[in-house]
């Protein structure tokens, strides 16, 4: 079974964090993913850094940027992440534009993904449609999850399609934005969760795009299965470095 | 239609809507509605009326006599420059505007590199009274002090772009951003035929009065409706898709399109991305583009900022993939002389990305009874400074 469902069958409210692979540092990609796993954090996703990331803010902007002039790339990466599962038990997910997949090779990818033990892709450009009728029968074949976004202007038939076509989660973008940490979620966003609720989808429901404290993080787990965290972590990490992690992820729960 | 765009949005290979569903609710409108709009009635009439009152159109197709004489061959030109604005980037941002307007848009964001887009963008903003958010490579923005200042006259607000390179690609990424954050209020007015579909269709069919009217006046001057060349300069490809449209399926028509290979296609330094680029996703659609292997979008570099692009609209690509355009790549140096050789010869001082298009004549020959049209896009006007500064004005 995908290290992804069986999370989520033992597991409530998941904490989730995302990274920039090669950010603060080059070599930080496995002592973060393994102070990560020691605080007590459910699953991860490893950003996999793109010169033009345009659905993401200024902070994983400048992550990005900071780890492609550290000399991260897509092989690099897999090299860091060859041995992973020696020591690493919970899900992994690699979050990339399009592009840098589709020069590596898509089902070279998806291979080398298999090999290392990654459970699950987010690919934000790619749309769920394309991926359904090109690429799904490929990603189904490596056991690979693709993970789908839906955003508070997604309709409800859009959103069924996606559940149909989704496997692991849905990553639910909590209000209309690029990503970025915001202190309180406002009434339309709580609003938009419970619609989300309420339609009982088959797939479990994350919620991820502006969740930075404890606040957010509980407000975001009362209606779904669990919260991710990026621009936040990314933020922290820059000011307190890999050795504090464990100080992030408890004041977060 | 084998070089237009087919119903998935794709041309051959090339194109597609490879977006972000932060986006999705906003282009599935467009792609819904971009052709019934377009094609009704009364946008037509507007759309027309424009063009024809506060444009200037039709543009004239001005046959080049010296030129002609000096290179024992039929040479138009196809006099872009003289539309409002001075170049024909106006065409499409009327239709947009106009598209904005009909889908109950009230706020406008768009992107520019020299600023000739925003420039157009703010003018029909300010048409319309409606709120004009122009994004700008923070780069960009020192270079290009007169249209900065000439959007911001025409009430529009002018916003750098910080992001990596503080470039075009960067600006445009930033105006992305802003779609994203404001889903419903805002029409982002593309400038090229790039982006997801349905833009690049949507932005060539806007643009493809170039060609309408070109058919219009041949007919009168050479008592037949195509040229035997059409030649244009192609950085995302607008001006060269509008020429272009009505003679792609035409295979009496060769079609040229010229890029720009800056300091040349080995230096390091071009925008030649026929020639330097490999398939990819960039800014949502499937195209050629310029990447390291890893799949980073690299910088072009060209002396004109309008072909500064790392990328080029799907149509192109698929007419150099399937051979139905010939590619030409023309250094600066070569652009330059022939912005000072079409001064001297024929009294017009072009853009020099509109220079790019006519060192062709240099590169490549023509017989005396064939007919060539080039699009002369766009005016110098906004090139002054580097004119002066290359030829020591």
């Amino acid at each position: 079974m995908n290290r992804i469902d069986q999370t989520f069958q033992k597991k409530q409210k998941l904490l989730s964090i995302y990274f920039s692979a090669g950010h603060p540092e080059l070599e930080d990609t496995l002592p973060i993913l393994l102070a990560l796993q020691d605080s007590g954090v459910d699953m991860v996703e490893i950003g996999l850094p793109f010169s033009d990331p345009l659905a993401d803010g200024p902070t994983i902007q400048e992550s990005s940027t900071r780890a492609l002039r550290n000399g991260m790339t897509t092989e690099k990466l897999f090299d860091q992440l060859q041995n992973i599962r020696q020591s690493l038990n919970i899900p992994l997910v690699l979050m990339g534009y399009f592009n840098p997949i589709m020069q590596y090779g898509i089902e070279q990818f998806c291979k080398k993904c298999r090999s290392i033990g990654i459970d699950g892709l987010i690919i934000p450009d790619l749309p769920v449609d394309l991926y359904h009728h090109e690429y799904k029968t490929l990603f189904d074949q490596y056991n690979l999850y693709n993970i789908f976004l839906i955003t508070p202007q997604t309709s409800e038939e859009r959103i069924r399609y996606i559940d149909n076509v989704s496997s692991g989660f849905i990553y639910m973008v909590s209000s209309a934005s690029v990503t970025g940490a915001q202190s309180a979620f406002g009434n339309a966003q709580e609003d938009y969760f419970r619609r989300i609720a309420q339609m009982k989808l088959k797939t479990p429901q994350v919620i991820g795009f502006g969740i930075s404290n404890a606040e957010t993080y509980q407000a975001a787990t009362r209606f779904s299965r669990g919260a991710i965290i990026g621009s936040a972590f990314i933020q922290f990490l820059e000011k307190k470095g890999v050795a504090s992690i464990p100080d992030f992820i408890k004041s977060i729960r | 239609m084998k070089y237009q765009v087919d119903e998935k949005g794709f041309y051959g290979d090339f194109g597609g809507a490879y977006i972000p569903e932060m986006l999705y609710t906003n282009v599935e409108e467009l792609r819904k509605n971009y052709i019934q709009i377009s094609e009704s009635e009364s946008f037509q009439k507007e759309f027309q009326s424009l063009l024809s009152e506060y444009v200037g159109r039709p543009t004239p197709l001005y046959f080049a006599a010296r030129l002609s004489e000096k290179y024992n061959t039929r040479i138009y030109l196809k006099r872009e420059d003289l539309c409002h604005t001075g170049a024909h980037k106006v065409n499409n941002t009327i239709g947009q505007i106009l598209m904005a307007q009909r889908l109950g848009k009230n706020r406008i964001i768009a992107e520019t590199g020299a600023g000739q887009h925003g420039v157009a963008t703010a003018t029909v903003c300010a048409l319309m009274g409606i709120e004009c958010i122009i994004y700008m490579g923070a780069l960009d923005i020192q270079r290009q002090a007169p249209n900065v200042a000439r959007m911001k006259m025409l009430g529009a607000e002018v916003r750098a772009a910080q992001s990596g390179s503080k470039t075009l690609k960067d600006a445009t990424n930033e105006a992305i951003r802003d779609w994203i954050n404001n889903p419903v209020d805002t029409h982002y007015i593309i400038g090229s035929v790039v982006g997801p579909h349905p833009y690049p269709d949507m932005v060539a069919r806007f643009q493809s009065v170039i060609s309408a009217e070109t058919q219009a006046q041949l007919l009168k001057k050479e008592k037949r409706d195509y040229p035997d060349h059409v030649i244009a300069c192609v950085g995302g490809g607008s001006n060269a898709a509008g020429l272009y449209y009505h003679f792609l399926e035409n295979p009496r028509v060769n079609i040229i399109a010229v890029e720009a290979a800056g300091k040349g296609i080995d230096s390091g330094e071009s925008a030649a991305t026929s020639a330097l680029g490999k398939e990819g996703i960039i800014h949502g659609s499937k195209t050629l583009l310029m990447q390291t292997p890893d799949g980073q979008i690299t910088e072009p570099y060209s002396i004109s900022a309008g072909l500064d692009y790392p990328g080029v609209g799907p149509m192109h690509a698929h007419l150099f993939r399937s051979q139905r355009a010939e590619f030409i790549s023309i250094p600066d140096q070569e652009a330059m002389d022939w912005g000072l050789i079409l001064s001297q010869m024929e009294g017009i001082i072009p853009a020099i990305e509109t220079a790019h298009a006519f060192a062709v004549l240099d590169v490549r020959k023509f017989s005396p009874n064939e007919v060539i049209v080039f699009n002369c896009s766009g005016r110098g006007d906004k090139d002054l400074d580097t004119y002066i500064d290359h030829f020591r004005l």
